[in-house]
């Protein structure tokens, strides 16, 4: 089924078959800051955002994003890599594995909410799960990178 | 690598009829979300999206609610006008499944419709005056569509009545985004007080008793038993028939207690 989508706003067209997830289909177009992580709509690491909105691209059929925009973190290069550092300054990225739909997750949620308590930025990334850091590094990470956005 | 299940053909529905006669055939499934969907391993004939069909909206008139069935779990959660009403339980009751992401996909037609054990929405909802609009069915009781064969129709809308009952809503969980061990929805309109128990775990089940609002410690205990008698509990890897029972006094005594305390239908 063919199908047409923007991709970081670049136009992509595919004709594609109609149970292939967008997580793959991401990927067999070279956008591998996507991780294949639990694959049961748990883990969070699928993260991509589809019309702005944060959805897992495991579970979602990559024809459901027909005529809509994907973003992916390589199109948000440079609010990645200044979130990127704000963790690594708090010691919690660690294998990084996670990094990359935890950053689009932040991404949606600075976009979403104004001014989140602590207990908002909990129940928003609470979808993001992490192996390694126990997850008080990245609030902390989390709240200095959104005092620093306030700050400009 | 592919997902489990399979699609030989996806048909975007132009009409609630086409959609219905496409999903007479058993090879043929309607598409919510896909969450639950993309665990099996179904070979599907034709996949029906109704994401033409314009039932993405979540509307309200003086009387109710109307809520599509392609709404998400998440647009229940942010709807400034379901947040004010019945003491924000909608919300309570979505806000701990998976995260953010995942009820971005899930929707509301793909978890009532499916009738789901462990449910906190079913368990919410059935607290409620709530009714869902069938295709071919058309209106009825979500507690009569509880008890339904399942069958080839289709779930058009959700519909809530705003009748200013009092509600409270409260869940167990083993960690923060697991399905839940138990929950527990009470209101109150009236002398009526409707008790359900979800994730049982089993499909949830309401309790209607005619007693009085304003209820004394002898009634509360006796609502209590009644639940306990009417409402079968059991057992699971989540937790034990024993302690779902501890939980479900507990739970339905909060619940009451809260809404003694004001719990209100809007702030």
């Amino acid at each position: 089924m063919k199908i047409k989508l923007w991709i970081n706003e670049k136009e992509f067209t595919d004709d594609v078959s109609p149970d292939i997830a967008l997580l793959e289909w991401l990927r067999s177009k070279g956008f591998y800051s996507i991780k294949r992580g639990c694959e049961t709509s748990n883990c969070g690491l699928c993260t991509v955002l589809l019309d702005g909105k944060p959805v897992l691209s495991c579970s979602t059929l990559a024809i459901r994003a027909n005529g809509k925009y994907v973003t992916t973190l390589e199109g948000v290069e440079k609010d990645a890599l200044e979130i990127g550092g704000f963790m690594a300054d708090e010691g919690s990225e660690q294998c990084g594995f996670c990094s990359p739909g935890f950053i689009m997750n932040v991404i949606a949620m600075k976009n979403e909410l104004t001014n989140p308590t602590e207990e908002e930025i909990k129940k928003y990334l609470v979808g993001n799960l992490c192996r390694c850091t126990g997850y008080v590094g990245q609030l902390r990470a989390i709240k200095n990178y959104l005092k620093s956005t306030k700050e400009v | 690598m592919k997902l489990l299940f399979t699609i030989d053909q996806y048909v975007i529905a132009e009409s609630l009829e086409e959609a219905y006669e496409l999903n007479q055939s058993r090879r043929n499934v309607i598409l919510g979300g896909i969450m639950w969907l993309k665990m099996g391993k179904k070979r599907i004939g034709k996949a029906i999206d109704l994401s033409a069909l314009d039932l993405h909206k979540i509307e309200e008139d003086e009387d109710c609610f109307y809520i599509g069935a392609m709404c998400t779990l998440r647009d229940l959660e942010v709807h400034p006008g379901l947040k004010k009403y019945f003491n924000g339980i909608i919300e309570k009751s979505v806000e701990s499944i998976v995260g953010v992401q995942f009820r971005n996909g899930a929707t509301v037609g793909g978890t009532v419709f499916s009738r789901f054990g462990f449910s906190d929405v079913l368990t919410v909802l059935l607290a409620l005056d709530t009714y869902v609009e069938l295709y071919k069915g058309g209106i009825v009781s979500l507690s009569d569509f509880m008890d339904m064969p399942r069958d080839n129709d289709i779930l058009v809308k959700i519909i809530i009545k705003k009748d200013n009952r009092k509600a409270a809503y409260v869940n167990q969980r083993k960690s923060a985004t697991d399905l839940p061990i138990l929950a527990c929805a009470v209101s109150n309109v009236g002398n009526t007080w409707n008790i359900v128990l979800g994730s049982r775990p089993a499909k949830a089940q309401l309790i209607s008793l005619r007693l009085s609002e304003s209820l004394n410690e002898e009634q509360i205990n006796e609502i209590i038993n009644v639940v306990e008698d009417k409402i079968v509990l059991g057992s699971n890897d989540r937790g034990s028939k024993e302690y779902r029972s501890i939980l479900a006094d507990v739970f339905i005594r909060r619940n009451i207690e809260e809404i003694l305390l004001g719990g209100n239908h809007e702030d």
